[in-house]
């Protein structure tokens, strides 16, 4: 099993589901971004995920937003997000995964994007906007590079639709269960229920429900039907409200609260 | 067949396709499903029809630019689009779009709009079907096409003004995005261009094609035979395609399309995606983008509003491909002829947006057609909304000459002073 899968096995070892915490790379700036990374490796995070910043991030809400045009202004590009987690992944035993929209491994080349984040010790990748019915090309790359694939189903998806997405996931299946995008609306517990218990008839492999979790008591509330439960927006804005040095502070306050709501 | 449908479902050539989030595959589906089902309903048709006369004016005229042929050393036949209602091609599609609403049963529309003639041409058919209406708009865009903000308005739809990214086009079709995934129960995404998730580049193409079927009829009976060269504008490529689409399969029919070169090739202030752009991934479709190696979206530059977006749709990219499309680009300053020469030769203020097809003609038709050759020329729309942007900027280079000064003048009087000529000499 990949080190994503043994992360969620042993979460439920623990008879909780596993936390899975998002962060862009180069928010607020490349070194604060690691430090904000490891915090919440150490606060409990089960998985990482790597935000890599997009000029077009469709799918974001404002916080997502600001937070990756703060990094693009920066100057950073991809080489700067893999030499971050390059050295992310060589001081945490917590696995990290790229999320990014899939122009960015597309244009620089799937094999190449797959032997960049293997190189820097990613264990997989989730591109948000690449449905299963275009995503071929891109998982005989990833599986080549032993990475893993993250695919997203949605409450809207089909049954043939979820069929598919469940084949070539691994690692976890990543259900939304509200319509929208990060960091606005709040999580739709029945929803999102009812579209974990689809998923999990057609797969073995753990569901994790993301997008508008922002509380220890919404942790806690999925982590009651779900094998784990993401958290972005709500770290993002830990990480950028108040100053620098004070951010992987901030965000490991959170995600101990997270812990505890998974682990309730 | 090479016009009727992409080759794999969903793609022209290796261009296409539906990168869209998950969120999104059931209101795609329902929209290809209610374009079929409107395809084999002849009422669909009829009532498209019926509105695109009675309703939009057209046919629109094509109408041979005598003097503007003599300038540019070629027969010039100009597809008159600028007469349609609302003032450009952009009615075309809407009509078609808020009919296949209705037919999905949704009360709301949402539109980007760069230049304002979409956002126009949205909002008035949210007015004629009693749809709501809210319009995304660069904040850019919102300055250099007031007059459009307030025909919106005036249309009873919400514009909202997007101050994220480059506040251009880019950035309202990902507002509008983003609106769509929120609301999509209730909204239809009425995208204005050929571009975007598949089936929006075939619906697009299907809905503007009545410019081409119509101009292929009109130069056959006014002229005869087939024309030597079709010429259009491109910025997402919906009035070109539609200018091109019946004659893709009459080879000896030159297609050109024409990009915005900004301030020129080369200067990295452009928005000629074809031109100097790369094949990538954007706004849900595998096309031409201009992006950097990263896949990091470049900031376009172009006059026009209506030009200044740094991808185009996937039918334009296989057209480019396959050589059978030839793209060229004109800058800011010969649009900014074009719009001028057209205005004094022929009695047509056109959009800034054909202006960059008419200016390339004027300069670089005589070495780029033969000298017989007959063209015919789409000018998309309208000029009027344009006339301040082009003042501003013509001033700025320092060609403006006469030009809006007498509205300066007045402008730049200090309130409460008296009129010079009722001073005592
Ligand atoms: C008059 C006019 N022509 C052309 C365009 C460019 O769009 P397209 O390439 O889809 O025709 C616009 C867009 O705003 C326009 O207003």
């Amino acid at each position: 099993m990949s080190a994503v899968g043994d992360a969620f096995a042993r979460a439920r070892d623990e008879d909780r589901a596993a936390l899975v915490v998002y962060l862009p790379a180069g928010f607020p700036d490349l070194d604060t971004s690691r430090a904000c990374l490891e915090a919440a490796a150490e606060a409990g995070a089960d998985v990482l995920e790597v935000g890599f910043p997009f000029s077009d991030p469709m799918m974001d809400g404002p916080i997502i937003q600001a937070a990756s045009q703060q990094a693009l202004d920066h100057g950073y590009g991809v080489a700067d997000d893999l030499a971050m987690c390059r050295g992310l992944t060589a001081t945490t035993d917590v696995p990290a995964l790229v999320m990014t929209y899939v122009t960015i491994p597309d244009t620089r080349g799937y094999a190449r994007f797959a032997d960049e984040a293997t190189a820097a010790g990613l264990a997989g990748a989730i591109l948000p906007d690449l449905p299963a019915g275009e995503s071929e090309p891109w998982v005989r790359e990833a599986r080549r590079a032993g990475l893993d694939t993250v695919f997203l189903a949605s409450s809207v998806s089909t049954d043939e639709r979820l069929e598919a997405i469940a084949d070539i996931s691994t690692g976890f299946v990543y259900a939304v269960g509200l319509m929208g995008v990060t960091g606005v609306k709040d999580v739709a517990s029945d929803d999102s229920r009812t579209l974990v218990g689809r998923i999990r008839q057609r797969t073995s492999t753990p569901v994790a429900v993301g997008l508008g979790v922002k509380t220890r008591q919404q942790a806690a509330e999925v982590a009651g039907f779900a094998d784990g439960v993401i958290v972005g927006s709500a770290v993002v804005q830990a990480a950028g409200d108040g100053d620098r040095g004070g951010a992987a502070h901030r965000v490991a306050e959170l995600v101990r609260e997270l812990r505890a709501g998974v682990a309730s | 067949m090479s016009a009727d449908a992409p080759d794999r479902p969903g793609y022209f050539g290796r261009f296409g396709g539906q990168f869209v989030p998950e969120a999104l595959s059931g209101a795609i589906t329902q929209l290809e499903e209610a374009w079929r089902d409107a395809q084999a309903d002849p009422t669909f048709e009829l009532e498209l029809d019926r509105l695109r006369t009675q309703y939009g004016g057209r046919p629109t005229p094509l109408y041979l630019a005598e003097r503007l042929s003599e300038a540019a050393g070629v027969e010039t036949h100009l597809k008159r689009e600028d007469l349609a209602h609302t003032g450009s091609h952009k009615l075309n599609n809407v009509v078609g779009q808020a009919l296949l609403t209705q037919r999905m049963g949704k009360p709301r529309v949402i539109a980007e709009t760069g230049a304002g003639q979409h956002g126009v041409a949205t909002a008035t058919a949210a007015a004629l079907f009693g749809l709501e209406c809210v319009v995304y708009m660069g904040a850019e865009d919102c300055r250099r096409q007031r007059l459009n903000v307030v025909r919106m308005q005036l249309l009873g739809a919400e514009v909202v003004p997007v101050e994220s990214g480059t506040r251009t086009l880019k950035d309202a079709i990902n507002e509008a995005m983003r609106d769509w995934v929120t609301n999509v129960d209730s909204t239809h995404y009425l995208i204005g261009s050929a571009m975007g998730p598949h089936p929006f580049p075939l619906i697009v193409r299907e809905l503007q094609k009545v410019i081409s079927v119509e101009s292929k009829a009109q130069f056959a009976a006014q002229v005869g035979g087939l024309p030597d060269a079709v010429i259009a504008c491109v910025g997402g490529g919906s009035n070109a395609i539609g200018s091109f689409a019946e004659f893709i399969d009459e080879p000896e029919v030159q297609l050109i399309g024409v990009e915005a070169a900004g301030e020129g090739i080369g200067t990295g202030r452009t928005a000629a995606t074809i031109t100097e752009g790369r094949e990538a991934v954007l706004h849900g479709a595998r096309s031409i983008a201009l992006v950097d190696e990263d896949g990091q979206v470049k900031h376009a530059h172009s006059i026009s509003a209506g030009l200044d977006y740094p991808g185009v749709g996937p039918e334009h990219a296989m057209l480019a491909d396959s050589g059978r499309g030839r793209y060229v680009a004109a800058t800011d300053r010969e649009a900014i002829e074009g719009f001028r020469r057209l205005s004094e030769l022929e009695g047509i203020i056109p959009a800034l947006e054909p202006s960059h097809a008419i200016g390339w003609l004027l300069a670089h038709g005589r070495d780029a057609l033969d000298a017989d050759a007959r063209v015919v020329l789409t000018v998309s729309g309208r000029g009027d909304k344009d006339v301040d942007e082009v003042v501003k900027v013509m001033t700025e280079l320092g060609i403006a000459g006469d030009l809006g000064t007498d509205v300066v003048a007045a402008d730049a009087r200090p309130a409460g002073d008296a009129d010079p000529r009722e001073r005592a000499p």
